[in-house]
């Protein structure tokens, strides 16, 4: 049996803040991945599913990380953890930094991609997709490491 | 990795899949868009069930191991309650975008999704907050 860990009141609504950011963004990301992975399957309708994954990368994956990273520092200032060197505190430093760069790199592609039409996302689609499936691996890990905290 | 830190990644995951899944579900029914329809249904349905059925499984699994915890809580009854509810709501919703009604649904559809994500947006704030525990 472990016993129950007990959190201080005042950490809750910047951990809720955190986690709801992050499993919004990498919901979005799923979301897009699958999207534009049927866009370049489909002849059909594929104009509208690279659209609609630039809306996701641009109005769910980028408020999604913006929310997850201010309550990063903020629960991180609660905890007086701004300073760790714990490698799970770096681990989610590393990904979320990397991740925006990646994010944002993404977000251009799939705008790109959409101004292209009816003729389809092409290799700037293929490229979304493996960018968002990087970052999915990417959170992957920094899920394990928030869950179980390695020294 | 102990029993603990399994039991809680996987209900971690499984908490980020049905986030996924109602996200996607939710893409389907207000974007309106067939399309979407087509190239998302397989992905929302894997995500919702794979995901609810871990998080009620790995769920009840860690409220039995962690001392300090029982399944009669309040705040883990409310988790329960909220998880039939947006089953309630997601059942129905999974099989009207999976035999491709879902558009004609409108209204209904929409309404189903607003209460899976309410519930599902409910059932993290139990979890972060864990009323009365």
């Amino acid at each position: 049996m472990t016993s129950a860990a007990i959190r201080p009141d005042a950490w809750d609504l910047p951990l809720f803040v955190h986690v709801a950011g992050a499993m919004f963004m990498v919901a979005a990301l799923v979301v897009v991945l699958a999207l534009m992975a049927g866009a370049l399957r489909r002849g059909a309708g594929a104009d509208v599913l690279t659209r609609l994954a630039f809306r996701g990368l641009l109005l769910g994956v980028i408020p999604g990380y913006v929310v997850m990273r201010v309550g990063a520092e903020w629960i991180a200032s609660k905890e007086d953890l701004g300073d760790s060197n714990a490698s799970w505190i770096g681990i989610g430093y590393s990904t979320a930094d990397g991740g925006l760069l990646l994010a944002i790199v993404a977000t251009v592609l799939a705008w790109r991609a959409a101004r292209r039409g009816a003729a389809g996302p092409g290799g700037l689609g293929r490229a979304v997709v493996v960018l968002a499936g990087v970052l999915i691996l990417a959170y992957a890990v920094t899920i394990w490491a928030m869950a179980t905290k390695p020294d | 990795m102990s029993l603990y830190e399994w039991l809680l990644l996987l209900h971690l995951f499984a908490a980020f899949a049905l986030v996924a899944g109602v996200t996607a579900y939710s893409v389907i029914v207000f974007s309106g868009a067939d399309a979407a329809q087509r190239a998302l249904a397989p992905t929302a349905a894997a995500l919702w069930n794979v995901g609810g059925l871990g998080v009620i499984v790995f769920g009840v699994w860690l409220a039995l191991e962690v001392e300090g915890y029982e399944l009669w809580d309040g705040w883990i009854v409310t988790a329960i309650v909220l998880w039939l509810i947006a089953f309630a709501a997601g059942g129905p919703l999974a099989r009207s975008v999976g035999d491709g009604s879902a558009p004609s649904e409108g209204g209904r559809a929409r309404l189903l999704a607003t209460v899976m994500i309410l519930a599902t947006v409910a059932l993290l704030l139990d979890m972060i907050f864990k009323p009365g525990a």
